[in-house]
């Protein structure tokens, strides 16, 4: 049987704004997922730390407050230089779509924004998730 | 004609509402003295206020519309019984639910004040002159997050914020640019600032008397409801206690010094938007107003010094009449408990007067023009529900921070609704609906159980300790969401008559790095230029009063006088009281 996804999901930044993302920690718990939801006011260090410490396949982001431009990109390059590069990136806010386009092109997973269902987050991660973790049994 | 002035009030010739001409039944003398007492009441408080609406009261068809309607109107004189003038009563009398004013919009319109704040405080001063030539009576500041937090946007927390979500305040300096060229003593301002709320009124009252103008005369309201900053916001700093005792410290300044102030705005806005229902926006929001008016008497003050200047805040969700209902039966409650519950006895301590804002929560990023429909009928309920204030979200709010076309498309929604569509014609115009009156009903029955619930956990800090409105908002949320996503609830756009491969044509405002370099610049000056040593040694002075039981607010002034940053100041404040962390739980 296929390992649980794990997935931690987190509110970096000073914004407090938390109903998306407990919606969607409700939604990935009662699809068979385990969740860590680490609550509020993250910094990058703290996120990228306890991903690597919880051995998770996806980091999931809720960012409102319009400093999603600092903080995803930070949370990427961090993981990188942890050498975590294999954690998924995901997210979601009020991202306009151009900045969805640059985040996607950097490298951040996919990116949902007010309105997004969370059937279509379960389906994503689903069929993301067991690719990643092939590749790293390969590498 | 004979006609007695006193008991008759009359417009043109024409009574204003049921005169007493009507009320002659023998079945009415009979059936309800009260009634009559009350009805003629109102018409001479009515009179009495001189307040006066100089547009004319008619329908599109140009026919009169009275300022009030009652069973007599309609007929049915079989509904006035005690429990009309128990229940529903008249404007501006007891219990208020047909409005705090006798008056109401035939005296005067709702205040129309969007709230506003991005980038720097410059930006921010040139959309105020904008809103205002616009014909916005009031000021509402929006924030940035590193100043709703207690951060100088050059503290490492506040990267990739600063400006974003409101506009960024770090000294004395950015206030004194934000009201350049606005009369204090003319306008009334609305601070959308909670746990560092003392520092920025502190910096409002400096405004004016700079500009010339006394405490006494300033209006305006600050947010500063710390309980619903844990109950569903999440923007606070200490812990909830000592956030309390700031909170006593300013109404009793504010009762000394800023008199029209109003001290607190407690709010069921955030509470909803995190995803309560509208009972228990009403619920949660009563009992944080009951949570500050013990806390004032617990801090020794005689509840009538400082309850009339208590405002409330509420949400208008999408659904137009359990919405209204809303509004009505807060009026009730807060009247009842103030004067029985809490022994007020001054009538503008019963009074629940609220600025309402539509729901953030219900606007789609999908087709978002559709938002300015969904924001124009929210708005509606907010004033037909009586609102003495009202905020009306722009269309790109999913997708950014509004821009200048949609903003004014918002305030133009407002003016219609006031203008046009005869909403403001008549006071309380649902009243006496079934449906209506079976909701407000409902709603106060609601949340009279919830009081119930959280007095039987020992109050609403312990409740907040507890996690129990955190839980019971969450549980709501996600039992909508659900709807959502099973189609027992369709939302335009977004779950049908979905627009395939939508492309959003709008444009959006976009605040970019040069603010946050700019602000960092502005900051840096402020820094070199001030008296150091004053700083240092006001800041000392500072500590030491808040250590102790002495009221904060002269010795903050004397800091916001020397320039110390706001981050500086709630450096000290962090020192003594400590920071408040909360358990994640979903």
């Amino acid at each position: 049987m296929q390992k649980k996804f794990r997935i931690l999901l987190a509110k970096p930044g000073l914004d407090g704004h938390d109903r998306g993302i407990k919606v969607v920690a409700s939604a990935l718990r009662d699809a068979g997922m385990e969740v860590i939801y680490t609550g509020l006011r993250q910094t990058p260090e703290m996120i990228v730390a306890a991903s690597i410490q919880e051995d998770v396949d996806a980091i999931g982001l809720s960012i409102l407050s319009g400093a999603h431009m600092t903080l995803f990109p930070a949370v990427l390059d961090l993981l990188k230089r942890k050498g975590a590069g294999r954690i998924l990136v995901f997210g979601g806010g009020i991202i306009p779509e151009k900045d969805i386009e640059e985040l996607e092109a950097m490298g951040v997973g996919k990116l949902y924004t007010p309105g997004a269902s969370t059937r279509e987050i379960i389906d994503y991660l689903k069929k993301t998730i067991p690719g990643r973790r092939k590749e790293e049994k390969v590498f | 004609m004979k006609r007695n002035p006193k008991s008759s009030l009359s417009v043109e010739g024409k009574p204003l509402a049921a005169g007493e001409g009507d009320l002659g039944s023998e079945v009415i003398e009979e059936k309800n003295r009260n009634f009559k007492q009350a009805h003629r009441q109102w018409e001479e408080s009515f009179k009495g206020t001189g307040r006066k609406e100089k547009r004319k009261f008619t329908t599109v068809s140009m026919e009169e519309v009275k300022p009030l309607y009652t069973p007599l109107d309609s007929g049915e004189v079989e509904r006035i019984g005690p429990k009309y003038v128990d229940k529903l009563g008249f404007p501006g009398q007891y219990p208020y639910t047909r409005g705090v004013h006798p008056t109401m919009y035939r005296g005067r319109i709702w205040t129309m004040r969007q709230f506003s704040g991005f980038a720097t405080p410059r930006e921010t001063n040139q959309r105020y002159h904008y809103l205002l030539k616009q014909g916005q009576t009031g000021l509402s500041v929006a924030f940035d997050l590193p100043t709703l937090m207690g951060y100088d946007s050059d503290h490492p927390r506040s990267k990739g914020e600063v400006g974003k979500c409101g506009v960024a305040v770090d000294s004395l300096k950015d206030m004194e640019i934000i009201f350049d060229g606005i009369c204090l003593d003319r306008i009334s301002t609305s601070m959308t600032i909670n746990a560092p709320s003392s520092i920025l009124l502190a910096m409002y009252v400096v405004v004016g008397e700079k500009q010339g103008v006394a405490s006494e005369k300033l209006t305006g309201t600050l947010q500063n409801d710390i309980l619903k900053e844990y109950i569903a916001q999440k923007e606070w700093i200490y812990p909830p206690e000592p956030s309390m005792r700031l909170i006593t410290d300013i109404m009793e300044f504010c009762a000394e010094h800023v008199p029209k102030w109003n001290t607190i705005s407690i709010s069921g806005y955030h509470i909803r938007e995190a995803g309560a229902t509208a009972a228990q926006e009403l619920a949660f929001t009563l009992a944080d107003g009951f949570a500050y008016v013990e806390a004032g008497i617990k801090a020794g003050m005689e509840v009538d010094t400082f309850a009339p200047r208590l405002s409330y805040f509420f949400n208008a969700h999408l659904d137009l009449f359990e919405e209204i209902a809303k509004y009505r039966a807060a009026r009730r409650i807060w009247a009842r408990h103030m004067r029985e519950r809490y022994k007020a006895k001054k009538e503008a301590s019963w009074l629940l007067r609220f600025h309402t804002q539509t729901a953030g929560c219900s606007m789609t990023a999908q087709q978002p023009e559709n938002n300015i429909v969904r924001t124009a009928f929210e708005a509606l309920a907010g004033v037909l529900g009586g609102t003495q204030s009202l905020h009306t979200n722009s269309m790109d709010e999913t997708l950014a921070l509004p821009s200048e076309k949609a903003v004014t498309i918002a305030l133009r929604s407002q003016q219609i609704i006031s203008h046009e569509i005869g909403a403001a014609n008549t006071i309380d115009p649902l009243a006496g609906s079934y449906y209506l009156e079976a909701l407000t009903d409902r709603l106060e029955g609601q949340a009279e159980r919830y009081f119930e619930e959280i007095d039987k956990r020992g109050g609403v800090l312990r409740c907040i300790e507890q996690g129990y409105f955190q839980r019971e908002i969450a549980d709501s949320a996600y039992r909508y969401q659900r709807e959502i996503e099973k189609k027992e609830r369709i939302i335009v756009g977004v779950n049908d008559y979905v627009i395939e491969g939508e492309e959003v044509e709008i444009p959006l405002l976009e605040i970019d790095e040069r603010v946050e370099r700019e602000q960092c610049q502005a900051l840096k000056e402020v820094r070199q230029s001030r008296d150091n040593d004053k700083v240092k040694r006001t800041l000392a002075e500072l500590k030491k009063a808040v250590r102790g039981n002495d009221n904060h607010m002269p010795v903050l002034l004397e800091c916001v006088r020397s320039y110390a940053t706001e981050g500086e100041i709630v450096e000290v404040l962090k020192s003594v009281f400590g920071e408040y962390t909360e358990p994640p739980i979903f």
